[in-house]
C-alpha cells in the first residue's frame, strides 16, 4: 500500500484527468455524436425499410386475394352470362318456332280462305254461265218453236235427252 | 465544412505543440556516467522491470554496447514541467543526462532539482546534493507538483490523438456515405458492440445515450493504452495507479451525479427492512459506494502490471536460464513462453477494457434504475407480493 501511494503521481493524475476530460468532450463532438446519430439513422432506415417491405407484402397478399376474388366473380358472371345466353337462345328459337308456326297457320288459313273464296267465285261464275247457257238454249228453243212446230218438238226432245245424258 | 476540418486543425496544433516541446527530442548517444553495462544479474532484472513499470521522464527506446565498450542509449527526452516553491519551472529531461539516482543537480528558476528513481525532487535551501535517510526517503528534499510530459502523459496524448483521428474520420465518413469503408468498417462494429452489449443492457434503453461518450471514450482509451503497452515502446499507461485512479474517479462521480432518488434512498434509508437494519446498512452501503470504483482501479492496475511483470520476467528467462539451457535453449524457451503470454495479454488488454466499461455501465445503470416495481402494501403494512417477488428473482 505504501508502495502504491508512493507510486501515485499527483501530476500524472491531474494530466490524465484534464486530458481525459478534453478527450471525452472532443470525441463526443467529433466522433461519438455523428457516429451514433448515423447509426441510429441507419437502423431506423433499416427498420423503416423492413416495415415497408412487410407492408408491401401484406398489400401484395391483399391484392392477390382481391385478384382471386375478382377472378371468382368474373367466372361466376361468365357462367351467369353463358346461362342467360343459352336461355335467350332457347327462348329465341322457341319464339321463332312459334312465330313461324302461327305465320304458317295464318298463311294456311288465308290460303284456305282464298281457295274457298275462289271456289265460291268459280261456283258463282259457273252458275251464271249455266244460267246464260240455259237462257241461250231457251232462246234457241223458242226460235225453233216459232219456225217449225215439229222440229221444235224434236229439238226439245233431243235437248232433253242431252240434258238427261248429261 | 468548418466543423469537419476542426479536428484536423486540432491535431495539427497538438502535434505542433508536442513537436515544439520536443525540440531537443533527437536521439542521444550519451555514455552514461553510472553505466552498469548490459542487464545481467537477478537484481538488475528486477530493477529493470520495476523501472519499466514506473513512469519515466525519458522516452527510452533501447540501448546497446558499442564495440568500444561505450554504452549508447536511444530515445528522446521529454519536457519536465514543475510547480516548484519559486513558481513554475520547465526544462528538458535531457538536462539530467539519464541520471535517476539523484546525482545530477539541475538548477532552474532559483531551485535545485534532482531525479531520484524517475521522481523529481526539489532540494531544500542550501542543500547541494540529496541525502537519503534511513527510511529510504530523501531527508532534505520534497516533491514539487510535477506536471511533466512524462512517458505516460506522452502515451495518453498519443492514445488520445489516435482515437480522435480514427473515430473522427469515421464520424466524418457518415456525411458522405452510409456504410463506412476502410479502417472505419472495423471500428464501427466495435462502437456498436459497446453500445449494444455494454451500455444498453446495463443502463437501459432510455438513458444509455447520455453516457455513451464517456463509456466509448474510456473503453477505447483503456483498450488502445493496453495494446500500446504490448508494443516494444514500453508504454505502461494503464499500469500507472494515477491513471486508473483517475478513470475510476470519473466513473465514481458520474455514478454519484446521475444517482436518482431511489439510489440515495437505497444507500441512506434502505426500504423494506427494519429501522435498526437501516441504520446498520448505512455505513455498509456508503462503503459499497467507494469500493466499487476502488475495485475498478485496482483490477485494471493489477492486471496490466501483472501482465507486464510476467512478460518481462519471461523475456528475462533468456538471461536467468542461460547457465542451465545455454544461449539458444534459454532464448527459445523465453521466446515461446513470451509469445504464449503475449497472446493472452492481447486478450487481457481487451478484457480489462471491457470489464472496466461494463462495470462502469453497470454502476451507472444501478444509479439511474427506475424502481418501477414498487411493493404493494396492504393495510397492515406487510408486503403482499413477496412470494411473487421471490419467484421473479429466481425465474
Amino acid at each position: 500500500m505504501d508502495q502504491l501511494l508512493n507510486d501515485f503521481s499527483p501530476g500524472l493524475f491531474v494530466m490524465q484527468a484534464v486530458i481525459l476530460l478534453i478527450l471525452i468532450l472532443l470525441m463526443k463532438k467529433f466522433a461519438w455524436k455523428p457516429i451514433l446519430n448515423s447509426l441510429d439513422e441507419r437502423e431506423q432506415g433499416i427498420q423503416g425499410a423492413l416495415e415497408a417491405a412487410e407492408k408491401a407484402r401484406l398489400e401484395m397478399k391483399n391484392l392477390q386475394a382481391d385478384n382471386e376474388k375478382a377472378l371468382q366473380e368474373a367466372r361466376i358472371e361468365r357462367d351467369a352470362m353463358l346461362k342467360e345466353a343459352r336461355e335467350i337462345r332457347t327462348k329465341m328459337i322457341s319464339e321463332a318456332e312459334d312465330d313461324a308456326k302461327s305465320q304458317a297457320d295464318k298463311i294456311i288459313t288465308q290460303a284456305q280462305e282464298a281457295i274457298a273464296a275462289e271456289k265460291r267465285a268459280a261456283v258463282a261464275e259457273l252458275k251464271s254461265q249455266v244460267a246464260e247457257l240455259s237462257l241461250e238454249i231457251a232462246e234457241k228453243v223458242v226460235k225453233d218453236e216459232l219456225s217449225d212446230k215439229k222440229k221444235q218438238m224434236q229439238y226439245v226432245d233431243k235437248m232433253l235427252q242431252d240434258a238427261t245424258l248429261n | 465544412m468548418k466543423i469537419t476540418s476542426l479536428p484536423i486543425h486540432f491535431l495539427a496544433v497538438i502535434s505542433f505543440l508536442l513537436c515544439g516541446s520536443l525540440v531537443n527530442a533527437q536521439e542521444h548517444s550519451v555514455a552514461e556516467a553510472n553505466d552498469e553495462g548490459p542487464v545481467n544479474t537477478q537484481q538488475e532484472i528486477t530493477d529493470y522491470t520495476n523501472h519499466h513499470l514506473k513512469d519515466s521522464h525519458d522516452f527510452h527506446l533501447f540501448s546497446y554496447q558499442a564495440s568500444d565498450g561505450e554504452r549508447h542509449s536511444w530515445g528522446f527526452s521529454l519536457p519536465i514541467i514543475l510547480w516548484a516553491s519559486n513558481g513554475p519551472v520547465a526544462f528538458m529531461s535531457s538536462e539530467f543526462h539519464h541520471d535517476i539516482d539523484g546525482e545530477v543537480v539541475v538548477e532552474k528558476g532559483g531551485s535545485r532539482f534532482v531525479n531520484l528513481h524517475d521522481k523529481i525532487y526539489e532540494l531544500e535551501e542550501g542543500a547541494d546534493s540529496i541525502v537519503i535517510g534511513e527510511d529510504h526517503h530523501p531527508e532534505n528534499a520534497h516533491k514539487p507538483f510535477d506536471l511533466s510530459i512524462t512517458k505516460s502523459v506522452f502515451g495518453i496524448l498519443l492514445v488520445g490523438l489516435l482515437l480522435l483521428f480514427w473515430f473522427g474520420s469515421l464520424g466524418k465518413q457518415y456525411k458522405k456515405k452510409n456504410i463506412p469503408t476502410g479502417f472505419g468498417r472495423a471500428l464501427e462494429p466495435l462502437v456498436i458492440y459497446v453500445r449494444d452489449e455494454i451500455a444498453r443492457p446495463n443502463i437501459g434503453e432510455h438513458k444509455y445515450r447520455k453516457y455513451m461518450s464517456f463509456l466509448l471514450t474510456v473503453f477505447f482509451f483503456i483498450w488502445v493504452s493496453n495494446l500500446l503497452g504490448m508494443t516494444p515502446f514500453g508504454f505502461n499507461i494503464t499500469g500507472q495507479i494515477a491513471v486508473t485512479v483517475c478513470l475510476a474517479l470519473f466513473t465514481f462521480f458520474i455514478v454519484q451525479f446521475s444517482g436518482n432518488k431511489d439510489y440515495w434512498k437505497h444507500i441512506f434509508w434502505m426500504p423494506d427492512v427494519p429501522v435498526i437494519m437501516k441504520i446498520i446498512l448505512i455505513p455498509i452501503e456508503v462503503l459499497g459506494m467507494l469500493t466499487k470504483p476502488f475495485s475498478l482501479l485496482i483490477r485494471l492496475f493489477a492486471n496490466i502490471t501483472a501482465g507486464h511483470v510476467v512478460v518481462m520476467g519471461l523475456i528475462a528467462l533468456m538471461i536467468t536460464l542461460k547457465a542451465q539451457f545455454g544461449a539458444v535453449g534459454s532464448t527459445g524457451l523465453s521466446l515461446v513462453l513470451t509469445l504464449f503470454i503475449s497472446v493472452i495479454e492481447i486478450l487481457v488488454a481487451f478484457l480489462q477494457a471491457f470489464i472496466f466499461t461494463m462495470l462502469s455501465a453497470l454502476f451507472i445503470g444501478m444509479a439511474v434504475a427506475e424502481h418501477d416495481h414498487h411493493h404493494e402494501h396492504d393495510a397492515e403494512g406487510h408486503d403482499i407480493d413477496d412470494v411473487e417477488d421471490v419467484r421473479e428473482s429466481f425465474v
